[in-house]
């Protein structure tokens, strides 16, 4: 199962990646910028996201907004900011690919003549809107912010989450965006993939037009912070407006495609993935003591974190969850999976990984994928290693890595409970290390006290 | 050769597509077997479709087709609930079941090696399901958990309260998840009952999309569903629910979530049923008005005041009426201003601002070139083929797509909008923090607001 592809990179260091899919008549770009949160300074967070925005108001050749020309081709458009890179992608006709070309190398190359105040500040009410819909306004929304706040130092760029601090929102200046612009905005530090109904040698003269002749700009340097390690159990305690408490217990573990990434995505699917699963079964379909169970290890380009989230039943403690995870856990380090259930985890893969095959566009489809081997690994033709990593896998090899990675010592447990029912909580929770992130507007969840969590990070 | 800047490049010429061609047939017990061949990848999508959804439960049992639909996995064939998930999961299928207010339907995706056993295990699903007690016992709880759990979900509250709302004592008034009260009523006879009276092959469709021939995909399906037996009772093909009672005069509803930083809004009235001549009109109509990115609502609420992240509109077509609404999350401080701007655009496009001639031929091309796109993957052209199944629609709905939509004029889009969107006879829901937003709908000049709660 390969995926067949050109590269060419640029003289002006533009990477340029092909893949022909004549399936539909469709065409994928995908365009990655090798730069997000984690490039980012304390005090100045949620300003990759919000630059992300400002890319679709317009540029100078096209001072209409990004979207209406693509739209009236018959394209669909979108991007996404993480940690570690931001990217936009559109689906257009095959007919329509020179247009989304036109439009995608002139924000590259002339955002910045048409960006005004007036467009920053609707953004920036935008996204502080995002915000409040996706974290304030939603049950347990705020405890991610306090659980990467707990597991990662203040000046670790993975501390803060990719949305950002409203306070450093309301700080940014134009100047800033500029600035941000000329920094990361160019062929250097981006990949663009073209897939689907095209012929690949004309469709990379097409893209040779539209970027070639774009300037470099300067290099930039790798973010690589130090190796992060917990080493004692931090509890947090956050109240909140929800019926049912609920468990997050997060640990350190190996970032995206390094040594043991696999075998933690392998050991999520068999804690929790189906009825049949560990965890699931344990807690949600035998013992009832749960709601639901959920197990994901966060793969990031610098290293990772994977986490056991679990709901309450009703009349249940959080103490209860964790005792019961931990056991499982226990078990899982001590013994390892049953060849079924790596066996069933690994066909999951398989199939989830051929299903994604099936669109060239869109986040996680053909075009997605080559960027992110790209950018990672710089060789877009890794999706039969990637694959390779998950079937080889061993029952041996998760027990090494649950016992290496997931014990009760390094980790950060955060209990979400109801407002006024601390009891609820896994015993001895301080508050969460709050980081300044309230709005002006009252906001759904609070933290109680205000002394940081008893942490230590080496 | 450097590029022309001072204006776009012209579309090529239009790519060719064809759409996909369906093979129909019939089991002696009446089931529908519909293929599709896709070839190019090991891929193979099965959807069973079963047209009762929550407009089929009983007026005092709403969530019943709901936890039916849950309970078909949990156990069948023989099989345990734990042993079916584990021989589901040794072929990499994941089974996807989505209960509607019109339809159950059941997804199952997964590796064309496994087509045979994947089709078997949908089979036992479908047909052979246990319903076992303890199991529905046990499900039941957790609905009822997850019942509790949404009472903090804004969207959810909003969809609720607004479908009750709008539809009273109708079918559609409903969500398929129920109610609590309802949950803690129901009796697993109930669900059994169920059961027997909705799944039946003269009622169900399977269709199939997959790298393999029409013949093959008919046989292996047969194979799997032709000892299926009819029930007892005479073909009844699932009624369209009724005409729903006329709401008189604009009301506004809030839903009191104190201290919220944001408002979940839903405005709207009942529109359209799928099968409407109108269909293409109402389409080029919502794309206009809230249904893309750069349509006036979108455009008004969230580029030009900055008040969300988004806002947008929807014709939920079904098989009766379904309702019109805008959704959208709003800052606290904006919530009447944005409404208030909501029910502008409604009225402005009407007549003050009816649609131009350039905002229409945006939206029949970006509706008619944008068509192919959604036959891309074979879950995809599974789910637009089940639409024909549960609609009734006749076989050249997708080659008459195209045409019908270029079709709408100027004067058409404002007709639909005349017809359909009546600013006076709108329901409002918020949710969001009645010290705020109840005093600024008042001084809006909107209709005093009424608490309404949600179990």
């Amino acid at each position: 199962m390969d995926v067949a592809f050109t590269r060419q990179v640029l003289d002006n260091g533009l990477n340029v990646i092909v893949h022909e899919d004549h399936r539909c008549p469709i065409v994928a770009v995908n365009i990655w910028y090798h730069v997000g949160s984690k490039n980012e300074q304390p005090g100045r967070t949620g300003f990759a996201h919000l630059f992300e925005h400002l890319m679709f108001e317009g540029s100078e050749h096209y001072d209409k907004g990004f979207f209406e020309p693509l739209q009236e081709a018959g394209g669909m458009v979108n991007g996404s900011t993480n940690a570690d890179r931001t990217n936009y992608w559109a689906v257009v006709p095959s007919n329509a690919l020179e247009i989304a070309l036109w439009m995608e190398s002139d924000r590259m190359g002339y955002l910045l003549p048409a960006l005004t105040q007036a467009k920053f500040e609707n953004q920036r009410d935008v996204v502080l809107n995002e915000r409040r819909q996706n974290y304030e306004n939603r049950p347990y929304g705020l405890a991610p912010m306090a659980i990467l706040a707990t597991l990662f130092p203040p000046d670790h760029p993975y501390h803060w989450l990719t949305i950002g601090v409203p306070a450093d929102l309301h700080a940014a200046s134009l100047e800033e965006v500029r600035h941000f612009f000329a920094t990361y905005y160019h062929p250097r530090n981006a990949s663009l993939a073209l897939a689907g109904d095209i012929d690949a040698a004309a469709a990379l003269d097409l893209a040779c037009r539209y970027f070639g002749d774009m300037p470099p700009g300067p290099e930039v340097a790798p973010v690589r912070p130090a190796a992060v390690r917990l080493t004692s159990e931090a509890r947090l305690l956050l109240e909140d407006r929800v019926e049912l408490p609920r468990l997050y217990v997060s640990w350190h573990t190996p970032g995206l495609f390094q040594d043991d990434d696999a075998e933690m995505d392998l050991l999520a699917d068999v804690l929790t993935s189906g009825k049949s699963s560990r965890l699931y079964r344990q807690l949600v379909y035998e013992r009832r003591i749960a709601t639901e169970v959920a197990a994901i290890q966060n793969s990031r380009e610098a290293s990772g974190f994977f986490q056991v989230i679990a709901t309450a039943a009703p009349g249940r403690t959080l103490d209860e969850l964790r005792q019961a995870i931990d056991e499982e856990l226990a078990r899982m380090a001590a013994q390892g999976p049953t060849s079924d259930e790596l066996e069933r985890a690994k066909v999951q893969f398989e199939a989830q990984f051929v299903f994604g095959l099936q669109n060239v566009g869109g986040f996680g489809g053909k075009s997605d994928q080559l960027n992110a081997y790209n950018v990672f690994l710089g060789d877009p033709g890794w999706f039969a290693r990637d694959l390779a990593r998950y079937s080889q896998a061993t029952t041996d090899g998760l027990r090494a890595a649950a016992a290496r990675y997931l014990g009760p010592g390094g980790r950060v447990i955060a209990s979400v409970v109801p407002r006024g029912r601390p009891d609820l909580a896994v015993a001895d929770s301080t508050a969460g290390a709050e980081s300044g992130t309230h709005d002006p507007a009252p906001s759904n969840a609070s933290m109680r006290g205000g002394s940081p969590a008893p942490v230590v990070w080496s | 050769m450097s590029v022309d800047r001072s204006r776009l490049p012209i579309l090529g010429p239009e790519p060719h597509f064809r759409f996909p061609e369906i093979a129909k047939q019939t089991l002696p017990n009446g089931l529908r077997i519909w293929t599709i061949e896709q070839p190019g990848l090991p891929v193979t999508a099965l959807i069973a479709l079963v047209p009762a959804g929550a407009a089929s439960d009983p007026s005092d049992r709403p969530g019943l087709a709901a936890l039916t639909g849950d309970m078909l996995d949990e156990g069948a064939g023989g099989r345990s609930a734990l042993d079916l998930q584990e021989a589901l999961g040794r072929i990499g299928a994941s089974l996807d079941t989505e209960v509607g207010a019109d339809a159950t339907m059941l997804t199952l995706a997964m590796l064309s090696r496994f087509t045979g056993q994947g089709l078997a295990l949908l089979a036992d699903i479908l047909t052979r399901p246990a319903l076992a007690e303890h199991e529905f016992t046990r499900l039941r709880e957790l609905r009822v958990n997850r019942l509790t759990q949404l009472r903090d979900v804004p969207p959810s509250l909003a969809d609720r309260a607004f479908s009750r709302l709008l539809f009273g004592v109708h079918a559609y008034a409903h969500l398929p998840m129920g109610s609590e009260p309802s949950l803690r009523a129901m009796t697993h006879d109930e669900v059994c009952a169920f059961h027997r009276r909705a799944y039946d092959p003269r009622r169900t469709t399977i269709v199939a999309v997959g790298d393999a021939s029409h013949d093959a995909m008919f046989r292996a399906i047969a194979d799997a569903f032709s000892g299926w037996a009819p029930g007892a009772g005479e073909n009844g093909s699932s009624a369209v629910p009724g005409t729903v009672a006329p709401v008189v005069g604009s009301r506004v509803a809030i839903v009191a979530r104190p201290a919220a930083p944001q408002s979940e809004l839903r405005i709207g009235q009942v529109g359209a049923e799928r099968r409407t001549p109108d269909y293409h009109a109402l389409l080029v109509l919502n794309a206009l008005l809230g249904g893309q990115f750069v349509s006036r609502i979108n455009m008004n609420l969230r580029e030009h005041k900055g008040y969300t992240y988004g806002a947008r509109t929807t014709f939920d077509f079904r098989r009766g009426r379904g309702p019109f609404l805008l959704q959208t999350s709003v800052q606290t401080q904006v919530t009447a201003a944005a409404v208030r701007e909501s029910f502008n655009e409604f009225q402005a496009i009407r007549d003050t601002r009816p649609a131009t001639p350039e905002e229409v031929a945006l939206a029949r091309a970006s509706l008619t070139r944008g068509f192919p796109r959604s036959f891309e993957t074979s879950e995809q052209v599974a789910r637009a083929v089940a639409q024909l199944a549960l609609y009734d629609l006749p076989d050249d709905s997708f080659e008459q797509f195209v045409p019908r939509v270029d079709a709408t004029s100027e004067d058409d889009v404002t007709r639909v909008a005349n017809r359909y969107l009546q600013p006076s006879e709108m329901i409002t829901v918020i949710v969001g923090d009645p010290d705020v937003v109840v005093p600024a709908m008042r001084a809006e000049g909107f209709p005093e607001p009424q608490f309404v709660t949600v179990e």
